[in-house]
């Protein structure tokens, strides 16, 4: 339902026919990141994630630590599993790192994730976390297809595994960049030569689907507000209004 | 053309209720305008409650915790000191605590959870001015009956040890007890108390 | 007749209300006796006579002056928790974004509605293009409008550096080194409008107290002038005949009627459709599909690192297109700059280019006809090619659909003389048949997927 009346205004809007013309453009191919916002289960294990892992070299310092009562935690859950040390519930998620070290490491300040979903995409984040391939060139040994030559190193290789980059032609005669796991992972399997990522993939989708979440934390809130609204003006507000210019008009003839 | 008859009252109603439905839809619209004057969720973060440490807190001595932007004292009275508030009921101005400046739970002689510790909020309830810690006993300025209390150097309001007003002072009541409790024996928590 | 005697019977009777001296009717003496407030709510509101064929498009000018409310309320308690700071400004937008009880209500309608008001005041404007309402005696009322037009693209140009994010920063550097192009003081000039030499701290700062106080005075001061100008010589209509010609034995114009009730209720009609797509925007797509709020714009202002595709914010791409398919030449840039700032001007010298005796469209002949097709196809095509990145063939494009845009109103005086279709401008105005509802219809759907074609394919 949100959906159908997000693509009518997408229509709406024209942003349907520029939308289309902008697909034409190029960059990597992006998965479909299967997002669901009102998956609770889902965006406390992706949270659990973005805590354990994202939260060491990055900061989402608009992001409160209460506000994960909006994705069915309570307070105390929040602060028994989730809350670092030292940290109040009401304060941002900041950094373990420092600025001098990340300078050190990484060369510079890995960017603040908070609102990360909505300036690439949910398809990118969820594209760019499988993405990572092994590359001897790099100075941490991975590369990534979706973000060429990223300082990132893979976080989550021995979930992963190994991948590798192989070139292979398309249908269409043209080079096509394909990644291959060549070593598995805990959450991968290589049977026979065939990849299983499934398990990995989900949990990926559960990070992506928490950092969407993250990026506008009054999304569920926006939508269920949206229909009270909706539904007031078209059942009450429409009708009337209607009836009153009928009414009124009937004097012009 | 013939001549239509106006409905009034069908006219009348229609105008009547799109107007109150309008009006909802007005009050739905201000709602959020006016929610926003409250605390953000940043304001709310920076005043919650404060843990104090009070293990080496010594008798006699106060210190001073900030608490939603204001001083909160945490002051050890010493044996002498309680035994001295009693003595001073006659010239306090609501001696039992009956205004509501304090917690049900510190709505008692030494307006505390344990008698020695006072926790207070610092701003005195004339025009906010946070009065001094005067222990001394009749100093010169204060006058030979001062058993030792808090002097608002503004206008001059004096509160007892257990921050009571005094009577022909500016300041109207006693000073705020915060909500707080005792997390452990030495753990205070400063602003809340559920 | 009948409908005359009905609507003066009303109004007679209205007065006599006033009259009874109830404590109301005293209240009101004494105020009329100090301040004109019955007589100009009688001028202005129950005693403004409109043409009673009012179209579709003419729900526009209340509903602009909707959106405008809507913006300074909102911008009002934005500027409340916004900081026009470089270091916080980016921040301070998520702080009330999350932070704030309701912050995102307010926000979003301040997003959707700096959209909105374009959307409205484009159909706003088309309207009086169509319908010849810039035509004699309304030319200082069309005039006011494109100051108006004018103000709201600086408010929303300035406004769009407010949040500080990528898009804020460049979209601001690329416009403001437009003016840099200038000759002789162009450089000086790109310099004294940042107040630093590149868009920073001083350039937000300047730029949001323009936004929030400046600009807003002067839109404010424009719309008065609009609607004073409007109401001295009355509202045009679909058949651009003038109602004040023919009047009846009390004065009022035949085809006249009272601005309210009539029109009040019906523009709240209007205005409950617009808030339903209104609202549907703020709840469902604040984002506009990536062109309300445009997705680079979540990152915060780097001056080291340009994005990888600039394009302005939507309402901007039909002139940003004009500017980008004007090539340099005699080793300068400014042609492209004197040709976007020349689209605008034009508008506001339409009423003297156009030498139709008739004004409205339903009476003109053929050539105007073609010549606004092709304006309706070059405009829109314009603004889509603004915002999808440029390639020659693009570029080709863009510059043939600019030459119409400059041919439809440079060309106007000798294509508007004596064109006038085969049916007579009536007496009377007409009001909208089945068949005209229809064809209008087919006219918009046509547009939508035409432009839509347009994009996929261009």
């Amino acid at each position: 339902m949100t959906k159908t009346i997000r693509q009518l205004i997408a229509a709406a809007v024209l942003a349907l026919p520029m939308a289309g013309a902008l697909a034409a453009g190029g960059g990597a191919h992006l998965d479909k990141a299967p997002i669901d916002i009102k998956d609770t289960e889902s965006l406390q294990r992706g949270a659990q994630m973005f805590t354990n892992y994202c939260l060491s070299c990055h900061s989402a310092n608009a992001m409160r630590w209460n506000r994960l009562q909006d994705i069915g935690l309570s307070e105390q859950q929040i602060k028994d599993n989730i809350l670092p040390p030292g940290a109040k519930i009401g304060d941002p998620m900041k950094v373990a790192m420092t600025p001098a070290d990340a300078k050190a490491w990484f060369g510079a300040m890995p960017p603040d994730l908070s609102v990360i979903a909505r300036s690439r995409g949910a398809d990118y984040v969820y594209s760019y976390l499988r993405s990572f391939y092994k590359d001897p060139t790099r100075e941490t040994g991975w590369n990534n297809l979706v973000f060429d030559k990223a300082a990132m190193p893979h976080v989550f290789f021995e979930w992963q595994g190994e991948q590798v980059l192989k070139h292979e032609k398309g249908a269409d005669g043209h080079e096509v960049a394909k990644l291959e796991l060549v070593k598995a992972g805990t959450l991968t399997k290589l049977e026979n030569g065939k990849a299983n990522t499934a398990e990995y993939d989900k949990r990926m989708a559960d990070l992506t689907n928490y950092m969407v979440f993250m990026g506008e934390p009054s999304q569920v809130k926006r939508h269920q507000l949206g229909y009270i609204v909706l539904l007031f003006l078209i059942v009450v507000m429409l009708p009337l209004a209607y009836l009153l210019k009928k009414e009124y008009w009937r004097d012009v003839h | 053309m013939s001549e239509q008859k106006v409905d009034a009252g069908r006219r009348r109603f229609l105008t009547v209720a799109t107007t109150a439905a309008g009006g909802v839809a007005a009050a739905g619209v201000a709602t959020p305008f006016l929610m926003s004057f409250f605390p953000s969720e940043r304001a709310k973060a920076a005043g919650a409650p404060v843990e104090v440490d009070i293990s080496k807190l010594e008798p006699g001595q106060k210190i001073n915790v900030e608490w939603r932007g204001k001083p909160v004292w945490v002051l050890s009275r010493t044996p002498e000191q309680l035994k001295a508030l009693p003595t001073v009921n006659g010239d306090v101005l609501d001696p039992n605590s009956e205004m509501p400046m304090q917690p049900a739970y510190c709505q008692n002689e030494f307006r505390s959870i344990k008698p020695e510790i006072l926790v207070a909020v610092g701003i005195c309830t004339h025009l906010g001015c946070s009065p001094t810690y005067r222990p001394d006993l009749a100093p010169a300025d204060l006058g030979p009956s001062w058993k030792g209390g808090f002097y608002c150097p503004c206008h001059g309001s004096k509160f007892d040890l257990a921050a009571r007003v005094y009577k022909g002072v500016p300041a109207p009541k006693n000073l705020e007890i915060p909500p707080h409790k005792y997390l452990t024996e030495t753990r205070l928590l400063v602003g809340d108390d559920k | 007749m009948s409908k005359g005697q009905t609507i003066v019977e009303n109004a007679s009777e209205r007065a006599a209300d006033a009259a009874r001296p109830g404590a109301g009717g005293k209240v009101l003496e004494w105020i009329d006796a100090r301040f004109p407030l019955s007589s100009s709510l009688k001028a202005h509101v129950t005693e403004y006579y409109a043409p009673k064929n009012f179209n579709f498009w003419y729900f526009f000018g209340s509903l602009a002056m909707l959106v405008l409310v809507i913006q300074i309320v909102t911008g009002i308690f934005l500027t409340m928790n916004y900081k026009p700071d470089a270091t916080l400004a980016f921040m301070s937008v998520e702080y009330i974004m999350r932070d704030v009880s309701g912050g995102w209500i307010i926000r979003y309608m301040h997003s959707t509605g700096a959209s909105m008001f374009f959307v409205v005041v484009y159909l706003h404007m088309f309207r009086g293009l169509i319908y010849g309402s810039y035509k004699q005696p309304r030319e200082l009322v069309w005039v006011f409008g494109t100051l108006i037009f004018l103000a709201l693209m600086a408010e929303a140009f300035m406004g769009y550096l407010l949040p500080w994010g990528q898009m804020s920063f460049w979209g601001a550097q690329v416009i403001v080194n437009l003016f840099g192009s200038l000759p002789v003081i162009g450089p000086d000039l790109s310099v004294w409008i940042r107040g630093d030499y590149v868009v920073s701290d001083a350039t937000l700062n300047r730029f949001f107290a323009l936004h929030v106080i400046a600009v807003p005075l002067v839109l404010l001061a424009l719309v008065v002038a609009h609607l004073v100008a409007l109401h001295e010589v009355g509202s045009n209509n679909p058949d651009g005949v003038e109602i004040k010609k023919l009047k009846d034995e009390n004065g009022i114009p035949l085809d006249g009627i009272p601005f309210h009730p009539y029109y009040t209720v019906k523009d709240v009609l209007g205005v409950v459709v617009f808030l339903i797509v209104f609202s549907a925007i703020l709840f469902f797509a604040p984002e506009g599909g990536g062109y309300f709020l445009e997705a680079p714009n979540f990152d915060p202002a780097d001056p080291l690192k340009t994005p990888a595709h600039i394009a302005p914010v939507w309402y901007f791409t039909p002139f940003y297109a004009i500017l980008r398919a004007v090539p340099s030449f005699f080793g300068t840039q400014v042609w492209g700059v004197l040709a976007m700032g020349g689209a605008v001007v034009l508008i506001g010298l339409l009423p003297w280019l156009d030498k139709s005796p008739v004004k409205s469209i339903r009476y003109r002949g053929p050539k105007f006809k073609v010549m606004l097709t092709l304006f309706i196809i070059s405009f829109i095509g314009l603004g889509i090619l603004g915002a999808i990145p440029s390639t020659d063939v693009r570029t080709v494009v863009a510059q043939v659909m600019s030459f119409v845009y400059f041919a439809f109103f440079l060309a106007m005086p000798f294509y508007t003389k004596n064109d006038v279709g085969s049916t007579p401008v009536p007496t009377r105005v007409t009001m909208s048949t089945p068949a005209r509802q229809v064809r209008f219809a087919i006219l918009w759907a046509v547009t939508i997927i035409g432009a839509a074609l347009f994009a996929m394919y261009v």
